[in-house]
């Protein structure tokens, strides 16, 4: 497999050949199942929206399923993919370990996601996301799961190589960049996830093929290790493409490193537990378990966020004081780059994740609150706020430098990008809160018809929460509309774009 | 100074800044705060989602719920389901399966009753509308509540958790009845439906068996 590196004009970083190919792979498939999460996600919006109601009660569930594994494993975890491969060899300079293990584990991710793909398609899996036994989908569902998740195990075991071959070939001095050691987190995370994952998904997959039996509260508490947890690798690379992004965009100083670096390792020892918040409300386990997991173990993890939500916007004021807004106090922030992508996506993702997003996900995870909040709209209220307005804008916001960056090009459309991350977040913001507000009348998620016209008893909300719906779909219209921009701009420069300047060949080390 | 991307050189184990600090300690305590916060409601709280949880087979619940409909069962079926009016203080069977919920209760107000919870068939979620009290029924689980209805009504119960493609029509009945505003009524002109205000019953279950 060819090797060799070229130095990046703009950072002055080595870049290594396979580095560059593994990052743009895992991108352009992480876009291409964003685009299909987006599509399904349109649908299941104009279906809920009942003045529309688009869909057929049978395609709508369908859809959903679709809609959430596309965006919540394939989406994300391609992305994340990308992160790691990004901020181990390149940022240390180095080169990727195993580029045809790289591959190979790269193709049987994709392997992985098609059979997945094809099951929900075909309706042989309509089982939500979270396919809570005993609902079954076919044994290619489970299979395809479990060697998308193979394939990410071994993918961070090589970033973790990466950061051993780099420390051995002194391709850096001192300690790893703060980003690395966030994407080092987020790895680690992801390994206690998909250890749950295979925990849960192999005697799934047993199951579904008629060898053993799974207990369903057993599946649930094991699949939210991994639900939950996945959720937790997600807070971890966005809060390291925060501090990338601060770099990138306006140089960013890290405050303190004991600090922000702290509040990593609170990540990793105490987000897992939380997961129990998922079980407030059911039989399996008792008070004590569900007081203990959620409230000391998760609010440690809450601290961790809080700690990021001040470092990321003090160390944007640091740099921007130090580039020489010192006017005032606010100079830094109005003469902040904010016709940049990137930075705006960085400042909206912080602030409705930890506003928003952080918020209803701390109440919600109390025992008591939970019995109001559980299994309504409020719950996919919380997490469009944390995942899609926090983790995905940030991934959106890096995205405008990946192209130049890694691909090489010049980004497409640029007036459209400038004003994208405004319509997304916005969009996303109307989007979560309207949702959050609906859940309180007590209108279920996962459900075709609200009306309940079919239902053996009436049933009839309050016309407050059909306006509030009405609300919540038209966030979701322009939030839509946010992500079709990027996803236009991103395929257009990737594939037709004018290529950047500057040399960019790779000369091979062993004769530079 | 040095941004994220950049390698710290030499020791970087050092003191905070002040705003830092006094940040890392106002977010700490708030955290708690909130950690002292839910087993302090727990306790003192009238309303847990614990309850009393026990295994159970799910033909071995079907057969509990048959029975008590048989023994408490009054007047007519509606829609198909049945009705029942079990005694002050009694144990309730409400089932779950795809996608009805048997049978139709009619409780008392102001009276505790211990409300077991299962299904026979997927995960279903017991939401009772307009109460928006939610939880979640899992096959195999007895998961038993003491609760306590407060105020007089028409309530439905909406299947809240996913259970196939049904799971929208599956709605659910409970009446609760105020007996000493019955027998006011039978003496005077009906009065009009009570407005259901969104005051919590009380939902009791402090320790488990």
């Amino acid at each position: 497999m060819k090797g060799g590196f070229r130095v990046c004009p703009t950072t002055s970083l080595r870049v290594h050949r396979q580095a560059d190919g593994l990052i743009k792979a895992n991108a352009v498939v992480a876009t291409v199942s964003l685009l299909v999460g987006g599509i399904t996600g349109l649908l299941v919006l104009l279906t809920r929206w009942q003045a529309v109601h688009l869909l057929d009660a049978v395609m709508f569930y369908r859809v959903l399923t679709i809609h959430g594994m596309s965006m919540l494993i394939f989406f994300i975890i391609f992305f994340e993919m990308a992160v790691l491969y990004f901020a181990g060899p390149v940022l240390l300079n180095s080169r990727v370990p195993a580029p045809k293990l790289g591959w190979s584990m790269f193709w049987l991710m994709l392997l992985g996601a098609v059979m997945v793909e094809w099951t929900m398609f075909t309706g042989r899996a309509d089982v939500l996301f979270t396919s809570y036994v005993p609902l079954k989908a076919h044994p290619l569902f489970y299979l395809g799961v479990i060697l998308f998740a193979v394939g990410t195990l071994i993918t961070v075991a090589i970033f973790f190589g990466s950061l051993v071959v780099a420390k051995r070939e002194k391709t850096y001095e001192g300690s790893v960049p703060l980003v690395t050691y966030g994407a080092i987190a987020a790895a680690i995370i992801a390994v206690i996830t998909l250890v749950h994952g295979a925990a849960i998904y192999i005697p799934t997959f047993f199951w579904s093929i008629g060898i053993g039996n799974v207990d369903p509260q057993v599946y649930r508490m094991v699949w939210w290790g991994l639900g939950h947890s996945s959720q937790q690798i997600n807070v971890a690379a966005m809060v390291a493409v925060w501090y990338l992004l601060g770099a990138l965009t306006v140089g960013s100083a890290v405050i303190n490193e004991k600090i922000s670096r702290t509040a990593f390792v609170l990540y990793i020892l105490f987000i897992s537990m939380a997961s129990a918040h998922h079980l407030l409300v059911d039989p399996g386990m008792g008070p004590t378990w569900k007081v203990v997991n959620t409230s000391y173990f998760m609010y440690m993890a809450v601290l961790a966020s809080m700690i990021h939500g001040f470092t990321v916007p003090a160390g944007i004021e640091v740099g921007q004081r130090v580039r020489g807004f010192t006017k005032g106090m606010f100079e830094w922030l109005r003469r902040a780059p904010w016709g940049d992508p990137g930075f705006s996506a960085l400042v909206f993702s912080v602030i409705i994740f930890g506003f928003v997003g952080g918020i209803t996900g701390v109440t919600f995870g109390t025992e008591q609150i939970n019995i109001i909040a559980h299994n309504t709209l409020r719950i996919p209220g919380h997490f469009h706020a944390t995942v899609v307005a926090g983790t995905a804008l940030a991934f959106m916001g890096v995205t405008y430098y990946v192209i130049p960056l890694i691909f090489r090009k010049k980004v497409a459309f640029w007036s459209l990008a400038k004003i994208q991350p405004y319509l997304f977040a916005f969009g996303m913001l109307i989007f979560s809160v309207a949702m959050t507000f609906a859940g309180t009348f007590g209108i279920p998620r996962r459900h075709w018809d609200m009306t309940f016209s079919d239902a053996l008893f009436d049933l009839q909300f309050s016309p407050a929460a059909n306006l509030v719906v009405t609300v919540m779909a038209l966030g979701g219209l322009i939030a839509a509309l946010g992500g079709a921009i990027y996803i236009l701009v991103t395929v257009w420069s990737v594939f037709l774009g004018q290529p950047m300047e500057g040399d960019a060949t790779y000369v091979d080390a062993r004769s530079s | 100074m040095h941004t994220g991307v950049e390698s710290p050189r030499g020791v970087w184990w050092k003191p905070a800044h002040k705003a830092e600090k006094v940040w890392v300690v106002l977010a700490f305590a708030w955290c708690m705060v909130l950690f002292a916060m839910m087993p302090l409601w727990h306790w003192k709280g009238g309303q847990n989602p614990s309850g009393i949880r026990a295994r159970v087979e799910p033909e071995a619940y079907r057969a509990r719920t048959e029975e008590f409909i048989a023994t408490y069962q009054v007047g007519e079926e509606e829609n198909g389901i049945p009705i029942v009016e079990p005694p002050p203080g009694s144990d309730v069977y409400l089932l779950g399966q795809m996608w009805l919920w048997t049978p139709s209760l009619r409780l008392q107000k102001d009276v505790e009753y211990t409300l077991h919870l299962s299904s026979v068939d997927v995960n279903h979620g017991f939401s009772l509308y307009p109460f928006n009290i939610n939880f979640q029924v899992v096959p195999g689980y007895d998961y038993g509540l003491r609760v306590t209805p407060t105020e007089a009504g028409d309530f439905r119960i909406v299947c809240n958790e996913f259970c196939g493609v049904g799971h929208h029509v599956m709605v659910g009945r409970v009446e609760v009845i105020d007996p000493a505003a019955a027998a006011e009524r039978d003496e005077s002109e009906p009065e009009e439906a009570q407005d259901l205000t969104l005051n919590a019953p009380d939902e009791g279950g402090e320790g488990d068996r």
